[in-house]
């Protein structure tokens, strides 16, 4: 089987050139706005990447991602909080949770195609949010507060926001650059040979529910290592995290980035998050422009905005 | 968490006839979402937001013209229906040949609209809407009292159902229609006219959510976030029913009301969970739903 | 950045006028951070921005040698939201107190970074007793209520007139979880006993069901331990099936004037509550709510009042220390007792809870309310000490420090 693999190719040219600027600037970044702002897009970014090599390098629209995210931030913080665990491993064990609860999930969802897929991942994530809500250390609606932001390595104390930001920088930039060598390893490519014609890659030997299973994990794991960053950032878990609107949203920062783009989801997060901020002094009016950005998302721009771009470069970005 | 023994026969009696009253609702919101999704493919996620303005312009109407109740049951709907239309000609009429994922996200985004809309008029406190005279008052039943209005909502809701369920599977009509669905190209040949029929279904869907909206404004709050969660669950409940079943939307509606009841006595911590429960576990038994077609 | 150039341009014509204070002028920034647009944005929202201006103008702060600029913002009910305005208020905008916050869960995550920040954190807001209590910082003053003094201004008063027999309809989240602990407790220490709960999803639209055990518990009185559309929707259908008719009454633990007015006379006719502040209690509230009224629209609820009087009382201190620094300024606070037009005479508690009076309250019936906000009737006065929880000790900060 590895015989019949496509090659690996390295990274292009441009990406390199791409992650090289975007890094630069992220560290300049937290000099010009508030890193505090910042921490919460790159957090999002890579929310939405994850998500991104479900729906867009697999082909499977989850409707319950809130539930790793949520869920890995709610045991992040009870591991930093209650167990006193350094940031670096409250966020491991976060991460895991999240990929074990993917599993758990995926292994049943996969069974199913299409909006009915969509269907079990939302009933299995309101299931988790139904949890949370009644759980004793969740701490109901309150949520887990007073996370501690502790030390990395038990070394360096993150309470400056300057240190706190280039460890989050450190986190989410290296799980979008996993992501990256996922899509782009010979894993990736089944994938999207799964995506393309599933029938075609499994009678092409592929074992195609072993590949579903496993995008499903790394994309909940990584939804996962987000959510349990932005615990550590935000020092609390809340319901917010778990709640159904919080998978919309992730749909939401995909969709408008570009999704089955890399940098995509980025751009996406980025500006969903930008306008959340930002817009907050507008009141009622956040939800409605979200909501007009949906619609014509939809009806003018269904590639997202990377997505008219590559198009106009002619190159994938 | 479970006082079965302590819970007598006539207590139970009313419990199930209040599910049955909730499953009234389910029964004509999950009926509308169907029709729309079987004829249209469109899954319509602004469903629930057009609840909540069937109950607002019953309001309006009362409040600004001096309209009451019986025409509201009518107007209301209508004008529902009519904005609907709009909003089909407009935007989804050029989704059709998309995923189903778009219009989800497209009707998604008008219901924010439109909710942060009323909100920005309205506030969240919501208004008050009384009772129709002619039914106020009720029945003393010997196990529960029963509301004259909650008799009046199920009858209400059962002969919408058996009406809109008569019209498409046993009218001609109704034949077009869903040969429409299946073969647009073919039933345009002969000479009718697809793209105004689809409107009309898309209309029909629309106000029956704002039918089920004017029914529920003398009795839940008329707000504008009324619709924002019931949109999930009676989707769960076309999704158990079989995607585009007339019939299983209907009978899951009104089952569901009585076993989300039920958990209302027994466990009434998980009533709200309790649908996405049943729906996993049908999904995973028999996944075109318990009423669906297999394709 | 316009509005900040106005603010400046008005601040230096007021120099203008009264030179003497020109030297030694203190900047302020309030930040009002609530709901602006979900379940809370009626009874906070705007008009705790238009309550805070009030108090700005009121205590006349250029007069004190202050400049004083508010700005706000939409927390959505959201912790991570909120939280992270807040930083950003306190870290780039330079704001010195944020007033508000409804929504426990965003209050706590405030009162800690506002304690970290040395700002200082005016709650009206939330409802929370975690705030000055489990979760309490010194720099955080808890004006308005919380659940406790809710619990015993209606629990309290309903059991000692004969209401003996309670059911709760709690909110199945910890908010209801502690209305209807704090009432229980309540209840019972007056001789009264709980006959049963049922905890409903959070939110519910349809409590027939739920209502139905309650009437056949047989309980004199049915607790409502939930908030907003959930306590609005349940006393609406216990109207439609007869609850109070046939003799059992309602208590509405946390219920706002907004709520009431959404109901309607008819239909919330004969409810107990209680409340800190109703606008038609004497002359100074009447004044007022009618000035608040001209700029709002409609009547103020606790919480408008609250953000009112707690920005006065901050302001004073402010003026009288000169300075910003939360500390120093929560323990002026604390150190002079006031004399409010709006919630009378009170103390800020070492621990930050405000101690003043609640009141019980029962809404009229529809032929003796004149006007459509005409709702209440006032019943009991509960005092401070009674109404509000004792102080626990981790939380004297008096004590701590020194």
């Amino acid at each position: 089987m590895a015989d019949t693999k496509p090659k690996t190719v390295g990274m292009p040219m441009l990406h390199k050139v791409i992650f090289a600027v975007m890094l630069a600037l992220l560290c300049v970044l937290p000099f010009v706005i508030y890193p505090v702002f910042a921490m919460k897009v790159m957090c999002f970014a890579l929310f939405a990447a994850a998500f991104n090599l479900l729906l867009g390098f697999g082909g499977l629209l989850s409707f319950g991602h809130a539930a790793y995210f949520g869920g890995a931030s709610y045991v992040a913080a009870h591991a930093a909080k209650v167990w006193g665990l350094t940031p670096e491993l409250a966020i491991l064990t976060g991460t895991l949770a999240a990929a074990v609860l993917g599993f758990l999930i995926g292994s049943l969802a996969i069974r199913r195609q299409g909006i009915y897929f969509a269907m079990v991942t939302l009933a299995f994530a309101q299931m988790v949010y139904f949890f949370a809500l009644q759980a004793e250390f969740t701490g109901g609606e309150d949520g887990i507060q007073g996370v501690p932001r502790g030390d990395f390595l038990g070394l360096i104390s993150l309470q400056d926001n300057t240190a706190l930001y280039f460890f989050v920088l450190a986190v989410t930039f290296g799980g979008i650059l996993m992501l990256y060598r996922i899509v782009h390893s010979p894993f990736g490519q089944v994938l999207k040979a799964i995506r393309e014609n599933e029938p075609r890659a499994i009678s092409l030997g592929y074992q195609v529910n072993r590949y579903k299973l496993m995008v499903f994990t790394l994309s909940a794991a990584f939804a996962g290592l987000a959510g349990a960053t932005k615990s550590q950032v935000f020092q609390l878990a809340s319901l917010t995290d778990v709640h159904w609107s919080m998978s919309g949203e992730v749909v939401l920062m995909t969709l408008l980035g570009g999704m089955g783009t890399i940098f995509g989801p980025l751009v996406g997060a980025a500006v969903i998050v930008s306008l959340q901020n930002y817009l907050a002094t507008f009141g009622a009016w956040v939800t409605i422009i979200q909501g007009v950005i949906f619609v014509l998302g939809v009806l003018l721009f269904r590639k997202g905005i990377v997505g008219v771009i590559a198009g106009w470069l002619r190159r994938p970005l | 968490m479970f006082e079965l023994l302590n819970i007598s026969p006539q207590v139970l009696m009313g419990q199930l006839l209040l599910g049955l009253i909730n499953g009234s609702f389910y029964a004509v919101l999950s009926l509308g979402l169907a029709v729309i999704f079987g004829l249209l493919n469109i899954i319509n996620f602004s469903h629930g937001a057009q609840y909540m303005m069937g109950a607002f312009v019953a309001w309006m109407l009362l409040t600004y013209v001096g309209i009451g109740y019986w025409p509201s049951l009518i107007l209301a709907p209508l004008i529902v229906g009519a904005v609907g239309i709009v909003l089909e000609r407009l935007a989804l009429s050029r989704l059709y040949h998309l995923d189903h994922l778009y219009g989800l996200l497209l009707t998604f985004g008008v219901a924010l609209i439109m909710q942060g809309l009323f909100r920005n008029y309205y506030g969240i406190s919501g208004q008050p809407y009384n009772i129709p005279d002619a039914l106020s008052g009720g029945q003393n039943l010997g196990f529960m009292f029963l509301p004259n209005y909650r008799a009046w909502v199920v009858v209400a809701s059962i002969v919408v159902c058996f009406g809109t369920w008569f019209m498409i599977e046993r009218t001609r009509l109704g034949a077009y229609l869903r040969a429409a669905t299946e073969n647009p190209v073919l039933v345009g040949a002969f000479g009718i006219n697809v793209p105004r029929m689809i409107m009309l279904t898309y209309g029909f869907g629309v106000a029956l959510a704002g039918f089920a909206g004017v029914l529920a404004a003398p009795i839940y709050s008329v707000n504008p976030n009324m619709g924002a969660d019931l949109i999930i669950v009676v989707f769960a409940v076309v999704v158990i029913g079989g995607m585009g079943s007339i019939l299983g939307a209907i009978v899951t509606g009104y089952g569901l009301g009585l076993i989300e009841g039920l958990t209302r006595v027994f466990y009434p911590e998980a009533s709200s969970v309790v649908i996405f429960v049943i729906m996993a576990i049908v999904l995973m038994i028999k996944p075109e739903g318990l009423f669906g077609r297999t394709s | 950045m316009i509005r900040k150039l106005a603010m400046g341009a008005t601040a230096l014509t007021m120099l203008g006028t009264i030179p003497a204070m020109a030297q030694d002028t203190i900047d302020v920034k309030l930040g009002v951070l609530n709901d602006r647009s979900g379940v809370y944005a009626d009874l906070s929202g705007e008009g705790s921005v238009v309550a805070t201006r009030m108090a700005v103008e009121d205590f006349d702060a250029a007069a004190h040698g202050l400049n004083v600029e508010i700005i706000s913002a939409d927390h959505q009910n959201k912790p991570d939201i909120g939280s992270n305005i807040a930083r950003q208020w306190y870290d780039v905008d330079g704001v010195n107190a944020i007033i508000d916050v409804p929504t426990s869960s965003v209050a706590l995550a405030v009162a800690a970074i506002t304690a970290e920040m040395g700002g200082v954190m005016l709650n009206s807001g939330a409802g929370s007793t975690e705030l000055t209590r489990g979760q309490c910082q010194p720099t955080t003053v808890d004006w308005t209520y919380d659940t406790a003094a809710l619990a015993n201004g209606t629990g309290g008063a309903m059991t000692t007139e004969g209401g003996k027999k309670w059911f709760f309809l709690t909110a199945d989240y910890a908010f209801g979880h502690s209305l209807e602990e704090n009432t229980a407790a309540v209840v019972e220490a007056n001789g009264g006993e709980v006959v049963g709960t049922v905890r409903h999803p959070f939110p519910a639209t349809d409590f027939s069901s739920f209502l139905l055990q309650a009437q056949g518990s047989g309980a004199d009185v049915i607790g409502l331990a939930n908030a907003g559309g959930d306590t609005v929707n349940a006393i609406k259908q216990a109207s439609e099936f007869g609850i109070t008719q046939a003799g059992q009454s309602l208590a509405a633990l946390l219920m706002f004037v907004t709520d009431v007015h959404a109901l309607g006379a008819e239909t919330a006719q004969g409810l107990n509550l209680t409340e800190a502040f109703y606008w038609d209690q004497n002359d100074k509230t009447r004044e007022w709510s009618a000035r608040f009224e001209e700029t709002f629209g409609s009547k103020p609820t606790m919480v408008h009042a609250g953000a009112y009087s707690a920005t006065m009382h901050y302001l004073r201190a402010v003026a009288e220390t000169k300075t910003t620094e939360g500390p120093k300024v929560v323990a002026a606070m604390k150190a002079a007792e006031f004399d409010d037009p709006l919630f009378g005479k009170g103390y800020v508690r070492a621990d930050g809870r405000v101690i003043h009076d609640m009141y019980l309250f029962e809404v009229k019936a529809p032929g003796d309310s004149k006007g459509e906000w005409d709702l209440y009737n006032q019943k009991a006065t509960i005092s401070g000490e009674d109404a509000f929880l004792p102080m626990i000790d981790e939380c004297d900060f008096t004590k701590n420090a020194g």
